[in-house]
Parts: C-alpha cells; sequence; structure tokens
C-alpha cells in the first residue's frame, strides 16, 4: 500500500487526535497513526488541521508522531471467506488476531479481512464476448455447503469480458475475469472493495410483503416483521434483547445473518461462537455457523469502532443482498453506537444536543435505518436487508433520544416490558406497547400460505387483551368476585393466551422455534376455547368446572406437547377440547 | 529510532514548575512529546514522589491526573518526569496474604514482594474468541442466589445494595462458603476497596482470617481517607493481580469490589474538571465504556486453569436501580443481586428482592449433571409464583385481605414462606443446593398443582406430589 506522510499529530484525547500541517488529505481517508500504525479515520479537515478519530487504544501516541495517509476510505473486503467468520469493528479477523497477538488484542496487529492463501473452486457464469455491467453474475463459488457465493460484478464496472477464467480454484485476489470498458480494461478478482459509510447501489426499491419468519409467536403472529423491514427492540438491562436477537439470529428464514455485538459483553459472542456450529437450521439442516457472520466490538474494545461496527455490518450485509439473499441483521445495541457517537462528538468539543448526544444523531439513526429494504439488484434478482436494532434506554425510560428518534425511523417496535421480564414472562415483548406497521402488508401472505382466518384471529386475540386491561383495572379496585363469570372469563382466556402462547422459552427443545402453520393452530385452539367456554358459561356452566376441564389444562402445555411436525395432534386436542365441554354442559347446564 | 524508545530516554528529564494546578489535576507546558496515557512522577518539595498518569497531551500541555491528589504541591515547586510507558504494577502470587494501597504498595509494614511480571494496569481487552464460555455451577450455600440466581465461575454478578444494608456480609458470606460441587480448588481472593471506612475493610478482614483463608487474600484498600483520585486506580491495580493470578497461575479468583459508586463519583470529579460534556447526572458519557474496562476484566479463557469471578459491590444513591451507576453497571454485568430496603425492615437476610435480581449465566450452569434437573423449571415457577404474590398484596391493599379468592390466600401464604424460609437464613448457614430446591418445591406446594404452569407433569409427580404425600 502506497502510504505518505500527510501530518503531524499535535494533541491526543482518548480516541479523537488532531493532527497538524496537513496537505493532502481526505474526508473519511483511513490514516494510520505513529510507528505502531494505529488505524483511523479523517473525520473532520479545516485549514492545515484534521480530526482523526483512531479505531485502537492510543496509549503512548504523542504529539509529533507522524500520520500516514491511505488514499482510500475505511473499505471492507468483500469476498468468498465472510461467512462463519468473527471480525471487530472495522473487519480484523479475531481468529487471525488471536493467532498474532495472544489471547488479548494488542495494539496495532493487522491481518487480511480475507484468506489470500486459501483456494475457492470458482465456476465461471459468463463467456468472453459478453457485454457485462454492474451485479452481473460472473460466476459462483461454493462458500459453505449452503451457500453459493455468487461473484457479481462492482458497481462501476460495465464492458464486454475480454477474458475469464476457466473453472478451477483461485485465491480471492486472483483475476478471474478481465473487462474492457469505455475507461479501459480492468481486472476482477473475486474481491471488492466498498467504503462502510456508503450504501451500495440497487436497481430498484420494491414494496415489502413477505414477512421475516423467526419463530417467535409474539413476533410472527402480533407483530410481524417484513423482509427488508426495519424494527427496534428497546428494553432495560435484562429485559431480553439480546436473548431476542440471538433466538431471531437462530430461528427466522433470512439466507444470512450479520449479528453485530457493538459495545456490549465479550460472553455474548463468545456464545454464539459456540452455539451457532452446532445448532442445524430446521430448513436447511445445516449448520447455522454456515450463513452467519459476526462482528464483535465489545464494550472493552475501542469506542471508535464500535461507531463504526454498525456500518461494517450493514455493508456486509448489502452485499449479500446484491448477490440476490434476504439478509437479517442484528445490531445489539445500537445505544452503545450512538454513545460512541456522543462520546467522539464531546472529545471534539461539538456542540451537544439532547443528553449531550450530537444534533446529527437522528440523521445517523435515519441514515442507518434507510439501508434496509427489498430490492431489486443490479442483477435482476430479489434481495432484502432487514435490521433488527435493540436500543438500551437509560433507566430503561423510552423518552429518552435514541429510542424517540429510533422509533421515528422504524416501522416495527417490539418494547419489551420490565414487569414481564420480572415475572419472567419472556419473550417480556408487550401487547400492549408494540406494534407493526407491515400487518397490513404481509396479511395476504398468512392467509394464502398459512391459513385464511390469521388475519381474523389475530384481531379477535388483540380485543381480548384490550378488553382484559379495563377488567384488571376495576379488579384492582374490586377484586376479582366482583365480576361475573363472563367476564372472568375474559382474565382468564388473556392468562391463557400469554401462558400458552406468548410466553416462548428459548431453552425447550421444542418450543424454542414455532412454524407458522404451528402458531396459527395454537392461536385457533386458543380462540375455540373462548368461544366453547363462552357458551358454556352462558348456559350455566361454572369457570371453576370449565377451567378443570382436562383438554383445556393440556392446550397450556400444547406448545412443549405437540412439535411442529404434528399439527395433525391439534385436531385431536381440538376434538377433546369440544369432548370435555360438551360432557361439563350435559352435567351442569 | 522508534517514537517509543525515544520517549524512554526523555523519561530522565524533569520539569519545574506547573502551569496550573486544579483538583488532582497538573497542567505542564514546554515538555518533549509526551504520549497518551504515560506514567508520571510529580516530585513535591520535600522530595515525596506521586504517580499519576497523562490524560491529554498536546503540543501546547500537558494534563496529568496524579492519583495521590495535589495537597500541598506548588506551581513553582513541582518537579514532574514522564516515565515513558503507562502505569504497571508488579504482581506475583506471593501478594496473597498481603495488604497493599490502591496503587500496589505494601501497607501491612513488610517488604515489596517481588514481582514476577509488571503489567500494563489497564489491561488489554480480551479477544472473545479467546474467552471459554463460564457454566460451572458455584455453590454459595445461599438457597436465593443458588436457587434463583445462580453464580457461576467466571461470571461477574454485582449486589445493588444501599446504604446500610448487609452487602458487606453478604459478600463475606459468599466468599466463605462458595465452593464447586466435586471438591477442593485452588483459589484466590482479590479485594479492592474504594472509598470505604475502614471498619469495612477490617470486617472484611477478620472474616478471612476467622476461615483462615487471609492467605489467599489480596488486598487493596484505598479507603475513605485517601485521595478520592485514587480509587480510579485501585480496581486497575486489583483486577491486574487477579489476572497474573487466574491466566499464569491458574487459580480461581474471586474479586470483591466495594464500593463502585465511589468510584464512579472520582470520575464525575475529574470530568467536571475538565469540563467535559456531561451526560446523565453530571456522569460522564464515557462512564460505560469506563465501567466495561474494569467489568469484562473477568470470565474465562480457552485452555487457562484458572478463572476471574467478579462480585463488585455498589450502593444505589437513593436506593434508586435507574440511577446511572447500577443502570450502567446491570447493563455491563452478567445480572444483579438486588437489595430491598424493606425486606431488610422485616429482619429477612440476605435481603433480596426476589423479582429484580437475575443471573443471566445461571441457564447455561443449572439443570442435569450440573444441579439437579427440576431447577431450571423450578426457579421459573418460583419466580412467576412469587410475581404474581406482589399483584395479590397490591390487590389486599386496597380491598382487605379478607376479600381475596381463597387461591389469592393460597398465594399470600406461598409468599410468607418463600420469603421467611426459602430467602431468609442464617448469616453463617451453608445449605445445599439440593436443601434449597426441596426448600422451593416445600413454597410450591402451598399452591394448587394446576397453577405451575411452568413445571412438567414428571417434576409435579417426582417433587410436589412425590414428596407431598409422606
Ligand atoms: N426468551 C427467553 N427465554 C428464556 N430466558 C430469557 C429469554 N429472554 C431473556 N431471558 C433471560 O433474561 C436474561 C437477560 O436477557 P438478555 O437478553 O441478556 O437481556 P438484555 O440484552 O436486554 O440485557 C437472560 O440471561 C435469560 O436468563
Ligand atoms: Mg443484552
Amino acid at each position: 500500500m502506497n502510504e505518505r506522510i500527510i501530518g503531524q499529530v499535535r494533541r491526543v484525547n482518548g480516541p479523537v487526535i488532531e493532527a497538524m500541517g496537513i496537505g493532502d488529505a481526505r474526508m473519511l481517508e483511513l490514516v494510520k497513526v505513529g510507528e505502531s500504525g494505529l488505524i483511523g479515520e479523517i473525520i473532520k479537515l479545516s485549514g492545515n488541521g484534521a480530526t482523526i478519530q483512531v479505531y485502537e487504544d492510543t496509549t503512548g501516541v504523542a504529539p509529533l508522531d507522524n500520520v500516514y495517509g491511505t488514499g482510500r476510505p475505511l473499505s471492507l473486503e468483500l469476498g468468498p471467506g465472510l461467512l462463519g467468520t468473527i471480525y471487530d469493528g472495522i473487519q480484523r479477523p479475531l481468529d487471525a488476531l488471536l493467532a498474532l497477538s495472544g489471547r488479548f488484542i494488542e495494539r496495532g496487529v493487522s491481518a487480511e479481512a480475507l484468506d489470500r492463501t486459501r483456494l475457492w473452486a470458482f465456476e465461471p457464469r459468463v463467456a468472453v464476448g459478453d457485454e457485462v455491467s454492474a451485479g452481473a453474475v460472473l460466476g459462483v463459488v461454493q462458500e459453505t455447503s449452503r451457500i453459493e457465493h455468487r461473484v457479481c460484478a462492482p458497481p462501476g464496472v460495465s464492458g464486454r469480458l475480454v477474458s475469464v477464467a476457466p473453472a478451477g480454484e483461485y485465491r480471492v485476489d486472483e483475476t478471474i475475469a478481465v473487462v474492457s470498458g469505455p475507461d479501459g480494461e480492468r481486472e476482477l478478482s473475486m474481491m471488492q472493495r466498498w467504503p462502510i459509510r456508503e450504501p451500495r447501489p440497487v436497481a430498484q426499491r420494491k414494496p415489502l410483503d413477505i414477512p421475516l419468519i423467526t419463530g417467535q409467536r409474539v413476533i410472527d403472529t402480533l407483530f410481524p416483521l417484513a423482509k427488508g423491514g426495519t424494527v427496534a427492540i428497546p428494553g432495560g438491562f435484562g429485559t431480553g434483547k439480546t436473548m431476542t436477537q440471538h433466538a431471531i439470529a437462530k430461528w427466522c428464514d433470512a439466507d444470512i445473518i450479520v449479528y453485530i455485538g457493538c459495545g456490549e459483553r465479550g460472553n455474548e459472542m463468545t456464545d454464539v461462537l459456540n452455539e451457532f456450529p452446532k445448532l442445524v437450521d430446521p430448513r436447511t439442516g445445516k449448520s447455522l455457523m454456515e450463513r452467519t457472520i459476526l462482528i464483535a466490538n465489545t464494550s472493552n474494545m475501542p469506542v471508535s469502532a464500535r461507531e463504526a461496527s454498525v456500518y461494517t455490518g450493514v455493508t456486509l450485509a448489502e452485499y449479500y443482498r446484491d448477490q440476490g439473499y434476504h439478509v437479517a441483521v442484528m445490531a445489539d445495541s445500537t445505544s452503545r453506537w450512538a454513545e460512541a457517537l456522543r462520546e467522539l462528538s464531546g472529545r471534539m468539543e461539538e456542540m451537544p444536543a439532547e443528553e449531550g448526544f450530537p444534533a446529527y444523531l437522528p440523521t445517523r439513526i435515519a441514515e442507518f435505518y434507510e439501508r434496509a429494504g427489498y430490492a431489486e439488484t443490479l442483477s435482476g434478482a430479489d434481495g432484502s436487508v432487514t435490521i433488527i436494532g435493540a436500543v438500551s434506554p437509560p433507566g430503561g425510560d423510552f423518552s429518552e433520544p435514541v429510542t424517540q428518534h429510533t422509533k421515528r425511523f422504524v416501522r416495527c417496535f417490539w418494547g419489551l416490558d420490565r414487569q414481564l421480564a420480572n415475572a419472567r414472562h419472556y419473550p417480556a415483548i408487550s401487547w400492549l406497547d408494540s406494534y407493526s406497521e407491515y400487518l397490513g402488508d404481509v396479511r395476504p401472505w398468512w392467509e394464502e400460505r398459512v391459513g385464511p382466518d390469521w388475519a381474523t384471529a389475530r384481531e379477535e386475540i388483540m380485543e381480548l387483551l384490550q378488553k382484559e386491561v379495563r377488567l384488571l383495572q376495576v379488579v384492582k379496585l374490586v377484586g376479582p368476585d366482583a365480576l361475573p363469570d363472563s367476564q372472568r372469563f375474559v382474565i382468564e382466556v388473556c392468562s391463557m393466551f400469554k401462558n400458552a402462547f406468548l410466553q416462548q422459552s428459548a431453552f425447550d427443545d421444542v418450543d424454542r422455534y414455532s412454524t407458522v402453520e404451528k402458531q396459527l393452530r395454537m392461536l385457533l385452539a386458543i380462540m375455540a376455547y373462548w368461544r366453547r367456554g363462552q357458551e358454556a358459561i352462558k348456559r350455566g356452566v361454572t369457570l371453576h368446572k370449565l377451567k378443570r376441564v382436562k383438554a383445556v389444562q393440556d392446550l397450556v402445555k400444547m406448545k412443549f406437547t405437540i412439535p411442529n411436525e404434528s399439527p395433525e395432534e391439534f385436531d385431536r386436542l381440538m376434538a377433546r377440547l369440544e369432548r370435555g365441554i360438551d360432557q361439563l354442559e350435559a352435567i351442569y347446564a | 529510532m522508534r517514537d517509543e524508545e525515544r520517549r524512554v530516554l526523555m523519561s530522565g528529564r524533569e520539569y519545574v514548575g506547573a502551569a496550573r494546578i486544579d483538583g488532582p489535576l497538573v497542567f505542564v507546558r514546554g515538555t518533549h512529546p509526551v504520549g497518551y496515557r504515560e506514567l508520571v512522577e510529580c516530585v513535591d518539595a520535600d522530595g515525596n514522589v506521586r504517580l499519576g498518569m497523562v490524560l491529554d497531551t498536546s503540543d501546547d500541555a500537558v494534563v496529568v491526573q496524579v492519583f495521590e491528589g495535589t495537597d500541598g504541591l506548588t506551581m513553582p515547586g513541582t518537579r514532574t518526569r514522564f516515565r515513558g510507558r503507562p502505569l504497571t504494577v508488579g504482581v506475583s502470587d506471593r501478594m496473597l496474604g498481603r495488604v497493599f494501597d490502591g496503587l500496589g504498595r505494601p501497607v501491612d509494614g513488610g517488604p515489596a514482594p517481588l514481582a514476577d511480571d509488571e503489567p500494563d494496569v489497564n489491561g488489554r481487552p480480551i479477544n472473545p474468541t479467546a474467552r471459554e464460555y463460564p457454566r460451572d455451577f458455584i455453590q454459595t450455600g445461599i438457597s436465593v442466589i443458588d436457587g434463583m440466581n445462580t453464580l457461576i465461575r467466571g461470571q461477574k454478578l454485582p449486589i445493588f445494595s444501599g446504604n446500610g444494608l448487609p452487602h458487606n456480609e453478604l459478600a463475606a458470606q459468599i466468599a466463605r462458603q462458595a465452593k464447586l460441587r466435586g471438591g477442593a480448588t485452588d483459589f484466590a481472593v482479590v479485594f479492592a476497596a474504594m472509598g470505604v471506612k475502614h471498619d469495612v475493610a477490617r470486617f472484611f478482614m477478620r472474616s478471612f482470617e476467622e476461615t483462615g483463608a487471609l492467605d489467599n487474600v489480596a488486598l487493596f484498600l484505598s479507603l475513605a481517607d485517601a485521595p478520592s483520585i485514587e480509587r480510579i486506580i485501585t480496581p486497575r491495580t486489583a483486577l491486574t493481580l487477579a489476572e497474573h493470578l487466574a491466566y499464569d497461575r491458574g487459580l480461581h479468583v474471586l474479586v470483591v469490589m466495594t464500593d463502585m459508586s465511589n468510584y464512579c463519583e472520582s470520575l464525575r470529579e475529574i470530568s467536571t474538571l475538565r469540563g467535559e460534556i456531561p451526560s446523565r447526572k453530571g456522569y460522564p458519557g464515557y462512564l460505560y465504556s469506563d465501567l466495561a474496562e474494569l467489568y469484562e476484566r473477568s470470565g474465562m479463557i480457552r485452555g487457562v486453569k484458572g478463572s476471574i469471578t467478579q462480585l463488585p459491590i455498589l450502593t444505589m444513591p437513593n436506593d434508586d436501580i435507574s440511577h446511572p451507576i447500577p443502570d450502567l453497571s446491570g447493563y455491563i454485568t452478567e445480572g444483579q443481586i438486588v437489595f430491598e430496603r424493606e425486606m431488610n425492615g422485616r429482619g429477612i437476610y440476605p435481603p433480596v428482592a426476589g423479582l429484580p435480581s437475575l443471573s443471566r449465566l445461571m441457564k447455561d450452569g443449572i439443570g442435569g449433571g450440573m444441579t439437579r434437573e427440576d431447577h431450571p423449571h423450578l426457579a421459573s415457577q418460583l419466580f412467576a409464583a412469587y410475581s404474581y404474590v406482589k399483584d395479590v398484596r397490591n390487590l389486599a391493599s386496597v380491598i382487605g385481605e379478607e376479600e381475596l379468592t381463597p387461591l389469592d390466600h393460597q398465594y399470600m401464604e406461598f409468599g410468607e414462606f418463600f420469603e421467611r424460609r426459602f430467602v431468609n437464613q442464617r448469616r453463617d448457614e451453608d445449605r445445599t443446593i439440593e436443601q434449597t430446591l426441596d426448600l422451593g418445591w416445600e413454597a410450591l406446594k402451598l399452591l394448587p398443582a394446576e397453577e405451575l404452569h411452568r413445571v412438567t407433569d414428571e417434576e409435579l409427580d417426582a417433587y410436589y406430589h412425590g414428596n407431598g404425600q409422606s
């Protein structure tokens, strides 16, 4: 790399360095600081001074240390070999760092993001003489046993192919095609670079009407997310943000997962690293790690790299979207990213807006979520990037700036509730505060693919839950005995719905993931209890007796007892329910 | 010559006079280029050396935070040396059984122990791929912890307490009783005191002494009468020794740090002096990252025998759990044991609030082969039932206890048993995990079986009906 001295350090204040004597340097240029070559990025230029945010610990950096320019922005290496890898916030592979510097991360170590020695079996999909443009699939590589990596012509390339490598094994940086275009010939390899802060282009955006199925009932049935959509999961500490993100990363029906651990715990990344290779994707039968890329910039790693990590993650996601894949990005937690912005802004002595956050916070949040979407790619395929962002409001108070601004830019909101978490009702997603604006968009999909009664049943239970709130207020004042059985039955059915349906154990082998069929069958079973129970009560059966029907008690445990593979067992359960209530009526009515 | 070598050579230079002294901060002008976070020696007029660290460096001035305070320093009389390297501390297993100040210098009258290594006190981030996920159950003998908020070896589990509550007693009891099932292991305790009174330090020493464990304990004391700035370095010194003992000597180290609130206050003090833009309640925006630098220095490492388990203690200002200190801690640590003043007032020890307490690592360390197969569901059921008790109590306070349904009465009884018999125990009572779990079932027997949705029918048969008939 041709590095040149572009100036000297003038001041060091944590991760922010002011440089002087700057002649030719570009905004957002990647720089190296001092002899240990700490990686940084120019974030401000004024006169002959520059402000640099450094992605590594700046201990020992002193005035007059040289600053070297690299002539390019902070970019990622994109190509086969990304899947199954764990990177830090600026795409340094942590495995390689482990080999280089041991169990602790040393400063100034660097390693290439894509392994240059590994050979990949490339199969061309084009021939000499073909006209190609950006996005064209030049060839394919089986990256993991489940993902075919489509090597596409990078944005900006167009022309006629003057050479194409024959099928065979190549390294990522070897030339596999030469394109002759208006600006002369250009050699292409399986690897390309892309700056992290710039969205990758698509042919056009498309409407979002396919749900991202997560296997989590409260999400899919009550507050569905669309492929290409955006959602925020706010919640105080310990309410289940990370567990929810993990559950989605494990079981959702995306093709690729990019999991960003942004300013959170090291052990949580270790947990994913241990668990994912062993878990099998219910749809493909392959290990989950084969579709996953991890970005780990934990809370004790440098704060600037935390700022970069979310862009790194979403750029990787766009790269796979461009190959025609559906990608889900989990960012845990976007609040740590916003706080990194605040810390850097504070060190640069910028004027703060709310709670010390810079005035450009909302713009940055909007830009980030704007990178989600369902698109027709440059190659004409469909692909999507879905963004699922955790938010960690201080004191669990949703009125703080990050939660509020995020709410403006996402269309789905899964609010975690402290009371539910305290009662160990997991996932602690509140059915009263949460919403999904994708509901209408995904409704046709559910009705066509799963069952025509989905939307009605869902509306019915949501109404009951609202009614329950009012009834519980009455109970709080006068006690449950004051209500007639018909009203207490509303509370009973809601409580059943919460226990039997909304609560879902991440640790139970059967319950951790529900197919859409199972979700609907469970919902319909509970609604059948509601209808049949109401009739029985009208005929004089007491609620007490109704609750003791064996089939009713079995409803509560159906999530554990009826596996995804045996939906027909629901028919039997429903029949027993009918019979049980019929018998009661015969005796008491 | 490399930048760093050059700076080490310059470390002999001494600069006379300070441009400004403000609280624990000393501003020096006209120096050679000084590195960020370099170790600094400030010499006062009497020739005493005080250690400090570079907080900000520029071609114009260097800002030094002096850990031993600036009392008595004069602008013309202060001489400063920049050591060209960060603050380090000499560490060795000979430090066990000894007492040090916050910077690691002996204060027990003995000589400084020979050091085997001299690492940077700031530590370095553990590569997440080097970590081993903690899953070994530690039996503390305390039911509300073992049963409901299980401690795992390598976990960071703070106690969120309040002034005057028995957090020291609980921490000492855990330190005394903690054991792995299946035998003794090489263990050590590293104790860091920040801004607490002498009697707190003495209480812990006596408690270690009584069990004959004092030889396995290293104490770092930066007590209430020491300069408050020293508290910033105390936990770092302690954790540096802990890392040496765990990762170089293979010991299982329990680190007790008290009181983290005092630590955070010192941090706020410096931030305010430097005129930084505060975030909540005047605490600096980097409080989260700073605390993470400490708390993340716990855990286990693949292929290494030792471990670091952290038990930080913090007093919640005004018993407010949403205050930035407990709040940010809770976001970093792997759970929290929360104390409740009302429980303490009713004479329940330990006064652990059932619902807001949490152990995040519990899920992988309990169950068959680790504690007992019924443990996960039992704990979940106890939480659910106890949470309902709170609702019933609220209801009772409005409509009167007599108006409650028979079922709600049963819940009231359950709540009473749970608090008085399960949570409450003697300060020297060491229960086995089986005793704890059996006691949990005894509590559940006060409720009808249909109410117990979170346990399986098999578990009901074995533990609810099984023993219940006798
Ligand atoms: N879906 C779930 N199933 C079971 N336990 C859960 C679930 N969600 C959260 N928990 C429990 O809550 C704890 C905290 O959850 P976590 O996701 O780490 O919280 P957050 O990221 O919001 O701080 C977990 O360690 C686990 O014990
Ligand atoms: Mg989390």
